[in-house]
């Protein structure tokens, strides 16, 4: 061939050649959120509601235990377990974005991308999938941190939540490790869910409360331990998820770990913070080998990278 | 003589869809749901050259966009080979990737909130262009594409015709040297469609080493922009050769043109001695049929006319012309491409 066909296939130029990718992929998610600014109403401000219930509600218990309590000492017990539990509401709704955004924009991307005539363009180019993936990841972090960012918020300026913070840094790399493992699993689901097509968006609407309630998003998870019988298969079944994990990890960072009486936890921040690297190397891995497989498999049938077939 | 894509032998079965026997209702009958294997390329063997335009020739289904899509590593081939750049579609996609691109006609890529100039500028990256070369290329590209105005319309506020073009521009973006461009104009206007056509013909002309491989439903515009041609149908390459060479191919046949009223029965035309094919085009809202017939000599055009009047039909008027790629298409595959 001429040399005008000999390119380049060293690494320096892959890693380039990748992050261009990341960048170029990611830029519809941020600039979209942009452009749409309806997200405000459907992504901040609706989810507000859900959140408030839960908060008023334990708001109402704790008012209830305090109207019989004149002892000071145990009047400061009982609002330092509210504030705990609403605030572990507030950061329970904070990972629901991203748990949301993992489930319908990652894992159903693919699909979606196929439907649209992207996917054949996208599997034609020289980028590798993961880096397709990466950077919706990371445009669906940026975005989903705007939500996330809205709830904190409105937990502290609404709700009266105090959180107390010894450890930024280790908050910082439970939250991000969190992050990573739950878009991993995003990853990973993302071949999948093409493969069984059209069903993905029902099993999307299937995965979506059973997974709030067994990860432990309005509540600490470490809860259902003490519920004898189903409630400890629950918990275990929940961990498999990288935000009941993240989650438990950063209220004990926020809260403190003697909030909830030391009771409410799973493990301790170190074994969880362990825990959810090893699902981010493992997520990612599968992710690879679920995305190498499906490309083969589109590629053998004919049948993904093609619009109705 | 180096190759910017080669095939040897390439053949393509899909499964089909799997069989399910479903009890029809009320009747103790069974009947067998989905359908057998389907051969959509049947030992294709082709060599296009470095830096020609080569044009795909064949009706629905005959095994065009197929061939692309192995072409341009988003399918395996069941049995052959195919090289792209000298690369094995099958065993090392990656170098293809680099120097290949494809846009199909009608294509609906990109996102609808991003606008044309940004859309393309996406597509660029997932290549490597350095973001200043691409931005500087999609400028280009939009003002010779007459897109320029529209640099800043989200891709959901364009037309079809505008759309193809950004796609077009998505072509072209990433430098590639091989370009499949599946029925590129499909559904243009008159204006949109030579736009594409003398780019598309500049661009391989006035550069080295840059090919293209084309797939049309219009006869003349494969006629007017490509190098060389092959005619496929029901996944085997008929003939390939020159525009020029493939009509002088039929020159010693005879082809005549007859507007008649609208037949019905044309099984005897086939039957009768000397006619090597035929192909009928009805204008519903005329009541008209244009009969266009492939002869040996003329002998048998009498008989023809003939078998018309006998139906009923009349004749409105009959000429002899000089083949044209049509009637190439035509004389091998036995019908026309509408």
């Amino acid at each position: 061939m001429s040399a005008a066909t000999a390119r380049r296939t060293d690494w320096r130029y892959r890693i380039n050649l990748n992050l261009h990718a990341v960048v170029g992929r990611s830029y519809p998610r941020i600039v979209g959120a942009n452009r749409e600014p309806s997200w405000i109403f459907f992504e901040a401000l609706l989810p507000l509601l859900g959140i408030a219930a839960y908060v008023f509600i334990y708001q109402a218990f704790g008012q209830a235990a305090l109207e019989g309590t004149s002892d000071p000492a145990a009047r400061a017990a009982i609002n330092a377990n509210t504030n705990a539990l609403v605030a572990s509401v507030v950061l329970g709704g904070t990972m629901v974005a991203f748990w949301l955004n993992v489930l319908w924009s990652m894992a159903s991307q693919l699909y979606w991308e196929k439907e649209i005539g992207n996917l054949q363009l996208y599997m034609m180019a020289p980028m590798n999938r993961m880096a397709l993936l990466g950077g919706m990841a990371v445009g669906g972090m940026v975005m989903t941190s705007m939500r996330a960012v809205s709830t904190l918020i409105a937990g502290v300026f609404v709700f009266g939540v105090v959180f107390q913070v010894a450890n930024p840094l280790l908050l910082l790399a439970v939250f991000f490790a969190t992050l990573i493992a739950l878009y991993g699993l995003g990853m990973m689901f993302a071949s999948l869910y093409l493969l069984w097509g059209r069903e993905a968006w029902n099993l999307s609407a299937l995965m979506e409360e059973p997974i709030f309630f067994s990860s432990g998003f309005y509540f600490p998870l470490g809860g259902l331990l003490r519920i004898p019988g189903w409630g400890p298969a629950v918990a275990i079944a929940g961990s498999f998820i990288p935000a009941s994990l993240g989650l438990d990890a950063l209220r004990q960072l926020t809260l403190g770990t003697t909030a909830f009486g030391g009771k409410f936890w799973i493990f301790d921040v170190t074994t969880e913070l362990e825990l959810l690297i090893l699902m981010c190397v493992v997520f990612l891995i599968l992710a690879r080998y679920c995305l190498a497989y499906l490309e083969t498999l589109a590629k053998r049938e004919g049948k993904l990278t093609s619009r109705h077939q | 003589m180096s190759y910017a894509v080669e095939t040897r032998n390439l053949t393509r079965i899909f499964a089909g869809k799997k069989r399910r026997r479903k009890r029809r209702k009320g009747t103790a009958e069974e009947v067998d749901e989905g359908s057998g294997p389907v051969t959509a390329l049947d030992g294709v063997s082709l060599e296009i050259k470095e830096g020609e335009l080569f044009g795909m020739l064949g009706p629905n289904g005959a095994g065009k966009t197929t061939l692309i899509k192995i072409l341009a590593t988003l399918l395996l081939p069941t049995s052959g080979q195919a090289l792209v750049a000298g690369h094995d579609v099958t065993k090392d996609p990656f170098p293809i990737r680099q120097v290949i691109n494809m846009v199909s006609g009608g294509e609906t890529s990109g996102y609808g909130l991003l606008t044309a100039r940004e859309n393309i500028w996406m597509f660029s990256q997932f290549y490597g262009v350095p973001s200043k070369v691409s931005k500087g290329r999609i400028d280009e590209l939009m003002h010779i594409f007459g897109l320029w105005d529209k640099r800043n319309a989200k891709v959901r506020m364009l037309s079809t015709g505008q759309r193809q073009k950004m796609n077009m521009i998505r072509g072209f973006v990433t430098d590639p040297d091989i370009l499949f461009l599946d029925e590129p104009t499909l559904g243009l206007d008159v204006n949109a469609a030579r736009t594409i056509r003398e780019y598309v013909m500049n661009w391989v002309r006035g550069q080295k080493g840059k090919t293209v491989l084309l797939t049309s439903h219009y006869m003349a515009e494969a006629d007017q922009m490509c190098d060389r041609i092959a005619i496929i149908d029901k996944g085997k390459i008929l003939a390939c050769d020159t525009p020029g060479n493939l009509k002088r191919m039929i020159r010693t046949q005879t082809t005549f043109q007859l507007e008649v009223d609208t037949i019905r029965d044309t099984t005897s035309f086939l039957a009768m001695q000397g006619v090597k094919n035929f192909s009928q085009k009805d204008d519903i809202s005329k009541n008209r049929s244009l009969l266009t017939f492939i002869l040996e000599d003329e002998g048998p055009v009498a008989e023809i006319l003939s078998s018309i009047t006998s139906q009923g039909s009349k004749v409105h008027s009959l000429q002899k012309s000089e083949p044209s790629l049509e009637d190439v298409f035509i004389s091998m595959v036995g019908r026309g491409l509408d």
